[in-house]
C-alpha cells in the first residue's frame, strides 16, 4: 500500500508545494487538498502546511480553522487521522482547538528567519516514531507569530503527559513558554510544531541537511503498519 | 442600522510586546507619565433589523467563537446608542 498524505492549499498557504514534494521524497502519494473542498479525496493523513492563510487577518489561523476542509479535518483528527500542522498550519490547529494554547505575536515584535536546533522530547507520535526520544534537529524557523502559550495548569498537563514534542535549543527565537516548539494531542495523532521540517528534506535546499525528512517517514510507517 | 461594538484585548496575564513597543516610545515623543500600554481590537458591527436580546446573545456567540480567541483574549459586547459620537472630530 502507498500511503496517501493530503496537503491543504489555503489562500495565502506558502509551503504546500514542499510539502506535497517532501512527502514524495519520503516515498507516499501527495494529494493536494483545496480548502473549499469539505472532501479529503481518500487521504490517509493530512498536513496543514505553512504560510499566511487569508492573510493572517484577525489572528493566524483564525479565519481558516472555518473554511469547509477544516470541518472535515477536525472531524476525521478526532476521530483518529493523523494531522500535522506547520508553523501556521500549528496556529490553525489551536484555533480549530486540536491543540490546547495560543499563539501570539513573537516577544520581539519581528519577523525570524534562521537554522534552528530542536530537541525531540516525544518520539512515539505519528509523526516523529522515527526519531528518537532527546535527538537534536535541525530545521528552519520562519514566523512572526511564533510565541506559544497556555495557562500554567494546561502546561503543566502537556509536560506531565509528555506532550511537548519538540523544544528549542540554542534560545528561544520567540518567547514561547517553557520553550515550546511542538506538541501534541491526548491520542498522539495530531502535531503542531512552528518550524518547517519541510524545509530540511533535500541536502541542497534547507539546511543543507534531511533532518525534516523524518516526519514523513514516520508517518508513513506508522500508516503501513496500521 | 444598530452598531454593535465588540472590543477584544489580550488578558491581563498574557505579554503585549505591541503595547510595550508603544508605551516605550512614548517618552521620546514627550508623552510623560504613562505607566502601562496595552493594545487592542475594536470591531464595530452595522447590525441589520433590531439590537434585541436574541441578536446580542448571537453577536455575544460571533465574539466568542471567531472575534476573539478566549484561550488569550477577553472580550466586551455593547450596543452604541448616541448618534453623536459617530460625529468625527
Amino acid at each position: 500500500m502507498t500511503a496517501r498524505i493530503g496537503v491543504v492549499t489555503f489562500p495565502g498557504t506558502l509551503d504546500d508545494r514542499d510539502a506535497l514534494r517532501a512527502v514524495r521524497l519520503a516515498g507516499a502519494a501527495p494529494v493536494p487538498l483545496w480548502h473549499r473542498d469539505k472532501d479529503l479525496h481518500q487521504v490517509d493523513a493530512v498536513v496543514l502546511a505553512g504560510g499566511f492563510s487569508y492573510g493572517d487577518y484577525l489572528r493566524a489561523g483564525a479565519i481558516s480553522r472555518f473554511s469547509p476542509v477544516m470541518e472535515t479535518i477536525i472531524a476525521q483528527a478526532k476521530a483518529g487521522m493523523p494531522v500535522l500542522g506547520i508553523c501556521n498550519g500549528f496556529q490553525i490547529l489551536t484555533e480549530a482547538h486540536l491543540l490546547p494554547g495560543a499563539m501570539l505575536r513573537n516577544n520581539h515584535l519581528h519577523f525570524i528567519c534562521r537554522d534552528q536546533r530542536l530537541r525531540v522530547e516525544n518520539a512515539e507520535t505519528s509523526w516523529t516514531s522515527d526519531y528518537s526520544a532527546g535527538q537534536e534537529i535541525s530545521v528552519p524557523l520562519k514566523n512572526v507569530d511564533g510565541r506559544y502559550t497556555a495557562d500554567e495548569h494546561t502546561l503543566d498537563e502537556l509536560e506531565a503527559e509528555g506532550r511537548v514534542v519538540f523544544r528549542y535549543l540554542d534560545g528561544n527565537p520567540n518567547g514561547s513558554l517553557r520553550d515550546i516548539a511542538g506538541i501534541t494531542n491526548a491520542a498522539g495523532n495530531v502535531v503542531g510544531l512552528m518550524p518547517h521540517p519541510e524545509h530540511a528534506v533535500e541536502p541542497l535546499v534547507g539546511t543543507g541537511g534531511t533532518d525534516g525528512l523524518g516526519f514523513f517517514t514516520s508517518i508513513i510507517k506508522k500508516l503501513v503498519n496500521a | 442600522m444598530a452598531r454593535v461594538v465588540v472590543d477584544v484585548m489580550l488578558k491581563p496575564e498574557i505579554l503585549d510586546p505591541q503595547g510595550q513597543a508603544v508605551q516605550r516610545a512614548l517618552p521620546r515623543l514627550g508623552f510623560d507619565g504613562i505607566a502601562d500600554v496595552r493594545q487592542g481590537k475594536r470591531f464595530e458591527l452595522e447590525v441589520e433589523g433590531p439590537v434585541d436580546a436574541a441578536a446580542l446573545a448571537r453577536i455575544d456567540e460571533l465574539a466568542e467563537t471567531f472575534l476573539a480567541n478566549t484561550v488569550i483574549e477577553d472580550f466586551t459586547v455593547r450596543v452604541e446608542t448616541d448618534e453623536k459620537s459617530e460625529e468625527p472630530k
